[in-house]
């Protein structure tokens, strides 16, 4: 993998060049010497690429924070690494080790697990927090080199599909992969033909092997899409809004016309949730257990399913809510609404956390990526617009499509789905952790029918398709993660294996009130309310415990210590502290006059009295 | 066109036979692992909670003694064996493991005031109320033997504590002064005084071995050098020391159980300020006993409980205490660092772990590897409100606790009084005493 390297870093060290600048004219008699030393080290290509590759950072070398501040840039100790080139080690037998010190590791990979956002300053905290603030970071640092290291274990490789030069991917129809991929990839596509119960929607299970799905008609039914084995198959007799599975495949929720309801593996009605009704859209948060239904009557219900409690019933004041998705990096709900806004929503608030303008008519669809980067929407004004989740809610790129989509999805590796009446298309990014590019569709697809639900399938690439004529099982390559972890979603698990899998799962339920904006925040330090404290205690004694003590000069030596001399050192840091003060009470000032200055710049009209 | 999809080969995935384990492959990817902290928060919380579960230190109660158990020692080679000195003047030497006792000796008339073991085990020394200080074999006498002393030495006054040289044939008793004895002479080396008071403890350095510690009850603590014949220095506190204990890794810190029910951790070197004070008895603190590994002490104390403090946090972590405890009079660490052991009025010795929810006995790797797992995570979200209420509370006897709230009063009062008369003088004029200094009145050298 490349990685940006700094424009002065493949000149030579200067000692390097010193040695160069040395050298002696060659001697016949030293050839043989000499080839055998360039014949044991590669030399200069070598080197170039060891300064660009990243070194675990040493614990030695956590005491100079300041460099190591910037973010994004390869950090390595200097020393010891000219001291390797200067000297490198030699064994007893004379050979040379080709590649000294431990692996590199690619720079791209280490930003992947690195958890400490290091543009960000640590608070201002007393020496020993400090220290022990910095230990931590540089523990974290290692950890995040170390886990990139393990990255060469994963056993598979994604998937792709090239065009030859000039071929456009987007005309490859599914019929020709079909045709060119393995017998066992072939099966993953398929249609199946239910047309009486018309359009579909359709729900894969978190670990990628059961697919449920619901026809509007009623018909319900959850198979092993792998072994194409039916797991149940009910008609409820209502219209069936939507589908969706629970934390395992042994439970899912059905919203019907009236009321949700849950069903088991074996299509046994197990709960009625009357305090759910007329529900458009289902999502569920797995980490939290939390099932999140969007009605008809613009309430927003959070149904703890391990308990069978509803934590939260928020009213979002939007009307009728049916454009729903989780974001889930986050675990915050994204509800589309018919004013062309998309609002973010957490049960511990009442009230959005967020609201974002992104169309000029309603919101049609919303999806939002695995690593909750990416938010994608479309809307009825036939746009499709990509944002950026992080910071202020920008917005990314947009294109405008014929029709606009329907329904959006994303994959796990980022690609982005958008169903348009009977035609599916489906974009891809540039390269890792990059939004889609909306111009250059990387695949199309007709169907006989009109989308009514995506969903990729987690672990494989497919992407399930559900639509008035049945379900069709479309092959994506390159859509899905290659190496899932066994301790989390294992398609291969064992019944054993998913049961300690599920107890483990609610022994660790996270709390419904840690959903917020950044799930990190938890493990930050709360400056605010730290301070906060400190000022309740300050008003509560009466004086500041924590303050510096006015300066006292220590006695000197007998025959230094006179009056005036300690008067005279007393005076002089005093007035240093004065004339610090000083300096930066100017400096603030004109900060302050250009604050003042700039609602003057515009000239006074007299409507200005009608603003509010 | 170039295709591959992603087609794994189920045999990779899935074990060969029902014998085999199953295969768990990883992948780090923190994409793949979302909730990350919250998860761990949670964690961190159940753990927090389990420890609190699991908490049950008491293990055993040692009972023979027929009398209050005055003084403890530990055998410095031998960690099942622990020496103890009843208010009646017996001794007794007891195994930990069977939790028997395994030799009684009348030692004295009257109190056992002292005990102590010689460095290398075969012997220990006993001072009581009848002004002598006696020599024993560690091994019982063999059989038609008579129980009987290897030295006695008869003192003039009465010796109300002993210690031993770690290293050499020295040991030290207190009583109106200090006394260096060689063990070979029944007279002194040296006799070290400074004012005329019962000084009520005497304590070796175990690093820097010439220098000792001793407390007297003119509220002060005295520091010596061996091998001058008179005191270093000493610190006059506001009230009387009962004991002092150095660190055994840092020789320079001690710590001294004060009768104003708290603790002060000096640095030798700077006896005007206290390094730390320990605050959270509610009566005056009896004895003090550091852990080998030189973080933690325990302190017993008159209000009928034990308490742990770790040395640089001015509040315990633990504390202990049963129903039918009384005033504990003494209290040891041991070797292992990993019992506690307190002698108490009613006749008791009392075996503790120091940890409180650890489990004993062999662990197997998977135990340990999540005990650690949880203890990293226990220490990571320990500032969070919420796991740090939990792994605050204690059960506490009515006594001490309506304790504490009186004195939380008292204190509050104290410094309002002192708040008031800071805002109502010239500015200047009234500063504020640091905890750290109140309590000290003066260093003399």
């Amino acid at each position: 993998m490349e990685t940006a390297s700094k424009p002065g870093r493949d000149v030579q060290p200067k000692k390097a060049r010193l040695q160069t600048k040395k050298k002696k004219p060659r001697r016949y008699w030293e050839e043989e010497a000499t080839l055998t030393a360039a014949g044991a080290s590669p030399g200069p290509p070598r080197n170039k690429k060891r300064n660009r590759e990243l070194r675990p950072q040493r614990p030695k070398n956590i005491n100079i924070p300041k460099k190591s501040r910037i973010p994004g840039k390869p950090q390595c100790p200097k020393k010891p690494r000219e001291q390797r080139n200067l000297e490198p080690q030699r064994n007893l037998s004379g050979a040379q080790d080709p590649f000294p010190g431990p692996a590199p590791v690619p720079e791209e990979v280490a930003r992947k697990f690195r958890r400490i956002d290091k543009s960000k300053k640590l608070p201002h905290s007393k020496s020993k927090t400090r220290s022990r603030l910095e230990v931590a970071e540089a523990e974290e640092e290692e950890i995040s080199i170390k886990a990139a290291r393990s990255e060469l274990l994963l056993a598979e490789e994604p998937g792709f599909l090239e065009g030859e030069d000039g071929e456009d991917t987007a005309k490859i129809r599914q019929a020709e992969i079909v045709e060119a991929v393995d017998i066992a990839s072939a099966a993953k596509h398929f249609d199946l033909n239910l047309r009486q119960f018309g359009p579909y929607r359709l729900n894969y299970s978190p670990v990628g092997r059961h697919l449920a799905f619901g026809g509007h008609r009623g018909h319900v039914a959850t198979l092993d899409w792998v072994t194409k084995r039916l797991m149940c198959e009910i008609n409820v007799m209502e219209a069936v809004q939507d589908i969706r599975f629970l934390h395992s495949e042994a439970l899912f929720a059905v919203a019907q016309n009236r009321w949700l309801h849950i069903y088991d593996n074996q299509g046994i009605e197990l709960h009625c949730i009357r305090r759910c009704d007329r529900v458009t859209r289902l999502e569920f948060l797995p980490f939290h257990f939390l099932l999140a239904t969007a009605s008809e009557t613009g309430f927003l219900t959070y149904l703890d399913v391990s308990v069978g409690k509803i934590v939260a019933a928020l009213n979002a004041r939007a009307g009728r809510l049916d454009v729903m998705t989780k974001n889930p990096y986050n675990a915050v709900i994204h509800l589309g609404h018919s004013n062309g806004t998309v609002s973010l929503w957490s049960p511990a608030m009442k009230e959005p956390l967020a609201k974002i303008l992104c169309h000029r008519g309603g919101v049609r669809a919303v999806a939002v990526d695995s690593t909750g980067t990416y938010m994608a929407t479309s809307g009825l004004d036939h746009q499709l617009k990509i944002f950026d989740l992080r910071g202020m809610f920008q917005p990314l790129s947009a294109r405008t499509l014929p029709l606009g989509a329907g329904h959006l999805a994303f994959s796990q590796r980022g690609l982005l789905a958008a169903g348009m009446s009977d035609v599916v298309n489906i974009w891809m990014g540039q390269g890792m952790a990059s939004p889609p590019s909306l111009e250059q569709p990387y695949l199309t697809h007709r169907l006989s029918g009109h989308v009514h639900g995506l969903h990729f399938c987690p672990f494989e690439d497919v992407l399930g398709l559900g639509h008035s004529g049945g379900i069709t099982s479309m092959l994506v390559p390159g859509a899905a993660e290659p190496n899932f972890d066994g301790l989390e979603n294992n398609p291969y698990r064992s019944q054993k294996q998913r049961q300690e899998w599920e107890v483990k799962a609610l022994l660790e339920k996270v709390p419904a009130e840690l959903i917020c904006l950044d799930p990190r925040a938890l493990a930050e330090v709360d400056v605010i309310s730290l301070e906060q404290e400190k000022k309740e205690r300050i008003e509560r004694l009466g004086y500041d415990p924590e303050a510096k003590a006015p300066f006292q000069p220590k006695p000197k030596q007998k025959g230094h210590s006179s009056t005036a001399s300690l008067v005279k050192r007393k005076r002089k840091v005093m007035d240093k502290e004065h004339r610090d003060k000083v300096r930066q009470s100017l400096e603030q000032q004109p900060q302050k006059q250009e604050k003042k200055a700039k609602p003057l710049k515009a000239r006074p009209s007299a409507l200005d009295r009608f603003v509010r | 066109m170039k295709v591959k999809m992603l087609s794994r080969n189920p045999d990779n995935y899935v074990r060969e036979t029902k014998l085999d384990l199953q295969r768990v492959p990883r992948n780090y990817d923190p994409t793949l692992h979302p909730f990350e902290v919250p998860r761990e928060y949670v964690r961190a919380l159940n753990a927090t909670k389990l420890e609190r579960v699991f908490a049950k230190p008491f293990l055993a109660s040692l009972d023979g003694h027929r009398d209050g158990v005055n003084c403890l020692a530990k055998h410095p080679k031998s960690l099942a064996t622990v020496l103890s000195g009843a208010c009646d003047g017996e001794v007794r030497i007891w195994n930990l493991t069977k939790r028997k006792c395994i030799r009684t000796i009348q030692a004295h008339e009257g109190f056992v005031r002292g005990i102590c073991t010689r460095f290398c085990g075969t012997s220990f020394f006993t001072v009581g109320d009848d002004k002598t200080v006696k020599h024993w074999k560690m091994d019982g006498p063999g059989y038609g033997e008579e129980e009987e002393p290897l030295h006695t030495i008869l003192g003039k006054t009465v010796y109300t504590g002993i210690d031993h040289h770690w290293k050499e044939a020295v040991f030290a008793t207190c009583g109106q002064q200090v006394d260096i004895w060689d063990e070979q002479r029944t007279s002194p080396i040296c006799s070290m005084t400074w004012g005329f008071d019962s000084i009520s403890s005497v304590k070796f350095n175990p690093i820097e071995t010439f220098l000792l510690g001793s407390c007297a009850s003119d509220r002060n603590i005295v520091l010596y050098d061996m091998r001058q014949a008179t005191p270093l220095k000493k610190v006059i506190l506001d009230m009387r020391t009962n004991t002092i204990c150095w660190n055994p890794m840092e020789a320079f810190i001690f710590t001294a159980a004060n009768e104003d029910y708290n603790l002060y951790t000096f640095d030798m070197r700077a006896l005007d300020t206290p390094v730390m004070v320990h605050m959270d008895h509610v009566s005056a603190v009896l004895d003090v006993d550091y852990s080998p590994t030189g973080k933690e002490f325990v302190s017993a104390s008159f209000d009928k409980s034990i308490r742990i403090f770790p040395v640089d946090k001015s509040r315990s972590r633990e504390v202990y205490h049963t129903k039918r405890m009384q005033h504990v009079i003494c209290v040891k660490w041991t070797s292992d660092s990993k019992y506690i052991m307190c002698g108490s009025d009613e006749m008791n010795i009392r075996l503790w772990k120091a940890n409180a929810s650890e489990k004993l006995g062999v662990l197997t790797s998977r135990e340990k590897a999540a005990k650690d797992y949880n203890q990293k995570l226990k220490e990571k979200f320990q500032h969070h409100p919420h796991i740090k209420r939990i792994a605050r509370h204690r059960h506490l006897p009515k006594s001490i606790y309506s304790q504490i709230q009186e004195q939380r009063i008292m204190k509050e009062a104290r410094r309002r009084k002192e708040v008031n008369r800071l805002k109502h003088s010239k500015p200047g004029s009234v500063s504020i005493v640091p905890e750290k200094k109140k309590h000290i009145v003066a260093v003399v050298k």
